[in-house]
């Protein structure tokens, strides 16, 4: 049996470089560590058909075959989750569809789809039990579906704008959502009731006078394993919404009182924090991506900056990291899907 | 007393104008035995105003146009030619309208079911991605840069559609963002835009709190015994030309009701909604109701280099409910027939999704919606190829929609203006209407 690798982020490295071609828009990881998921912008080639794939791991397979996930999308897919036993994928796209699939199927296809929101479903997360899927979205509505048979569970009303985030706190106890303003709230799950507002990360959104419009939420949404802090991530000190001069800032919240700590970067100049994960090892790693290109960043919980960071080829937009956690996915704005190593 | 310069040219038009008169009489209203000039029905309150009677008064005021201006430019791929399941239609689909076979993006599903009453030009290639010379371009019907100004689309049609005796100005422009004056370049400053920033009545158009009722009244009376004696001596026609804007300017601050939007009725200003593109809709159905001939509303911004989904979801979301209302009600009223109505933008935005999910400035392969008066509607004009990077069909530019807004309201655009001996094409002589959209 071999000796796992000693973490080290300074020493973070590209091991597969997998070309799709079509811009990139966001990833999972399979907890059994076979496949790594994607969406992708569509091409006009393959109509709606290739909107999403799954690339597998394993070496008998190719290290870098990439199957499509069929058939229950006719928009992008935004949102990706794969349950804790690896056996069903879950997704959420711009037409408001949740849809469930056979990962592992040789032609996965969508095996159940629910119209889950009026709008865009900016995320969906199974829970640490994989009994229940959370799915949020555009129509102000955080929900709970059965993860067997797809009934709902909860529905979580007392959003006012666009609710762009949801997680499951690692007990499992509550579902915690965020939303355009930044409006924290923790709910539960068994009654739909909002338990408190947790915090409102005012610092994640502004409104653009001059081009009058919202820019913000939380576009990025994690908690530590312990579940003593939640990190949300986006963009801040917007000086021009429309072309997305800002900062990206990552918002740390302690999980019991609510008492932000706020974290910038000080590499990667414009651009939005689009992935947030919590590293056992002990550190936050974060994507960035924007005016600024596209950055993986790394930083502790105690400091006010990243420690390290690694400038990638295109601008970041989605990531995953690894079951053993000694790589992490990263989809890019290229086309590309890169996975690097966490150590020497 | 220094005298007056006249212009070289002499145009009276050009020795005052009412928006100038208005900076220099802000104390002056409440003058009631002074307006004459209102119009039937015209200085009534909303309520009155809507009333099928007044309509039909309107109505027979001629043509009027309202132009609705998308400030950074609209995406025509969100918006009126959709290419969903391509490489550049982004996350959107398309929906059916209440044209059979005609789809626009599902960000506008409103307007959808007014599709019936407007038509699409889906084939402008104005080559051109520079906001300013867009907007000049859109609005004056000229390429750029040119060697002359050229006025503005609202200042040709108040020129050209303004009814003899009408009090108001002919030609207003509701900003909510975004710039843009209504220039009239050689018309004149008479039929240059009065400006309501965010909705609110022309500057200087309020009595001071500081001058009582009265003593306006007697400064007011003084002026007009100084005036008086004065033309009975020395009467020209450059006096006549001031003592006519002065005049015109004191029925302008007596009507200053017809600006106000919350005279309307709570339930329509609930039906518009209480964004600010509402408020300012239901403001054009007031300004129309009233018989102006030409109003702008301007809706800020579709500029969306950074996010252009999120952003046009908001911005498209605001534009959407209010403008599908306005045309309801337009039709209801009666007024559509004789309104001319334009969605237009200075360009569209690029096929290409670019690496922070935007799109940027493009003008070769856009749309503009027009509808009301003299317009054909339900039709879609030019096409655009798979994906809408080029015009595949029937390619027009802004000279084109200018010709075709003229003649669908009765003015000859291939005539001329004569101003002070010198003749100026209406619009560019090189351009022609789109026969096709007309009626």
């Amino acid at each position: 049996m071999s000796t796992p690798p000693t973490i080290d982020p300074t020493k973070i490295h590209e091991v597969l470089a997998h070309k799709h071609g079509r811009p990139l828009i966001s990833c999972c990881w399979d907890p059994q560590d076979r496949y790594v998921c994607f969406g992708a912008e569509n091409s006009s080639a393959a109509g709606y058909d290739d909107l999403l794939y799954r690339l597998s791991l394993a070496p008998a397979e190719g290290a870098a075959a990439a199957v499509p996930v069929l058939g229950s999308h006719d928009s992008w897919v935004w949102a990706l989750a794969i349950a804790p036993d690896g056996e069903t994928l879950v997704t959420g796209g711009y037409d408001g569809r949740v849809s469930w699939y056979p990962l592992a199927h040789p032609e996965p296809r969508a095996s159940r789809t629910l119209h889950a929101h009026d709008g865009w479903v900016r995320a969906v997360r199974v829970s640490p039990d994989g009994r229940a899927v959370a799915s949020c979205g555009n129509d102000r509505l955080a929900r709970v579906w059965n993860m067997a048979d797809g009934s709902e569970v909860a529905r979580l009303t007392g959003h006012e704008s666009h609710v762009y985030n949801i997680a499951w706190h690692p007990d499992g106890s509550a579902v915690v959502s965020c939303d355009l303003k930044g409006v924290i709230k923790e709910w539960d799950v068994a009654t739909g009731a909002c338990r408190r507002d947790v915090a409102t990360a005012a610092q994640l959104w502004a409104y653009d006078k001059q081009f009058r419009a919202d820019i913000g939420g939380a576009r990025a949404m994690a908690f530590r394993s312990d579940g003593s802090q939640l990190a949300i991530g986006g963009i801040t000190k917007v000086t021009n919404a429309f072309a997305g001069i800002g900062q990206p800032l990552v918002v740390v919240l302690d999980w019991a009182s609510g008492e932000p700590k706020l974290i910038e970067s000080k590499n990667s100049g414009n651009g939005v924090t689009w992935g947030l994960a919590w590293h056992p090892a002990g550190f936050w790693i974060g994507l960035a991506g924007g005016g600024g290109g596209g950055w993986i960043r790394f930083f502790k919980p105690d400091a006010a900056e990243d420690f390290h960071a690694l400038k990638l080829p295109a601008n970041g937009r989605a990531m995953a990291v690894a079951p053993d956690a000694t790589r992490i996915a990263v989809g890019l704005a290229d086309g590309t899907l890169r996975i690097y190593a966490l150590h020497a | 007393m220094s005298r007056t310069t006249i212009p070289a040219c002499r145009s009276l038009e050009h020795v005052v104008s009412r928006r100038s008169l208005l900076h220099t009489m802000g104390g002056v209203i409440g003058l009631g035995g002074l307006n004459g000039a209102v119009g039937p029905g015209l200085g009534l309150c909303g309520g009155l105003a809507a009333s099928p009677a007044i309509a039909e008064a309107v109505k027979t005021g001629g043509k009027r146009v309202l132009v609705i201006f998308l400030h950074g430019g609209v995406s025509q791929l969100e918006s009126w030619d959709p290419k969903p399941g391509t490489d550049t239609g982004g996350p959107f689909r398309a929906i059916p309208t209440s044209v059979p076979g005609v789809h626009i993006s599902e960000l506008l599903p409103h307007t959808a079911r007014q599709m019936h009453r407007l038509s699409i030009i889906r084939s402008l290639d104005t080559r051109n991605g520079d906001h300013g010379r867009g907007q000049r371009e859109m609005t004056s019907g000229r390429d750029q840069p040119a060697p002359l100004d050229y006025p503005h689309l609202g200042a040709v049609v108040a020129k050209t559609a303004t009814p003899p005796g009408f009090s108001l100005p002919g030609h207003i422009l509701v900003r909510g963002g975004g710039g843009g004056a209504g220039p009239a370049a050689y018309l004149g400053p008479r039929y240059a835009g009065v400006v309501m920033d965010n909705g609110e009545p022309p500057a200087h158009t309020a009595r001071p709190e500081s001058l009582t009722m009265e003593a306006d009244q007697r400064r007011s009376l003084l002026r007009a015994k100084v005036n008086d004696r004065f033309a009975g001596r020395r009467r020209t026609a450059e006096t006549d030309a001031y003592t006519q804007s002065y005049e015109q300017a004191l029925d302008l601050l007596t009507q200053r009701h017809v600006f106000d939007v919350s005279l309307e009725s709570q339930r329509d200003q609930d039906r518009y909604g209480p964004h600010e593109f509402g408020r300012h809709c239901l403001l054009a159905r007031r300004l129309l109701e009233h018989g102006v001939p030409f109003v702008q509303v301007n809706h800020s911004n579709y500029d969306t280099h950074y996010e252009n989904f999120d952003f046009h979801i908001e911005q498209l979301g605001e534009f959407d409910h209010p403008f599908a209302t306005l045309m309801e009600d337009l039709t209801t009223r009666g007024l559509l027939e004789d309104t001319l109505v334009c969605v237009m933008s200075e360009f569209g935005r690029t096929p290409r999704i670019n690496d922070r999910y935007g799109r940027d400035h493009w003008g070769t392969a856009w749309s503009v919606v027009l509808g009301g008066a003299g317009i054909q509607p339900g039709a879609i004009i030019g096409r655009t190829n798979a994906n809408g990077t080029a015009v595949e069909d029937r390619k027009v530019d802004h000279g084109h929609v200018f010709h075709t807004i003229l003649r669908a309201i009765g003015v000859n655009s291939s005539g001329d203006f004569d101003v002070a001996g010198r003749s100026h094409p209406i619009a560019d002589p090189a351009k022609g209407p789109i026969d096709e959209l007309l009626t």
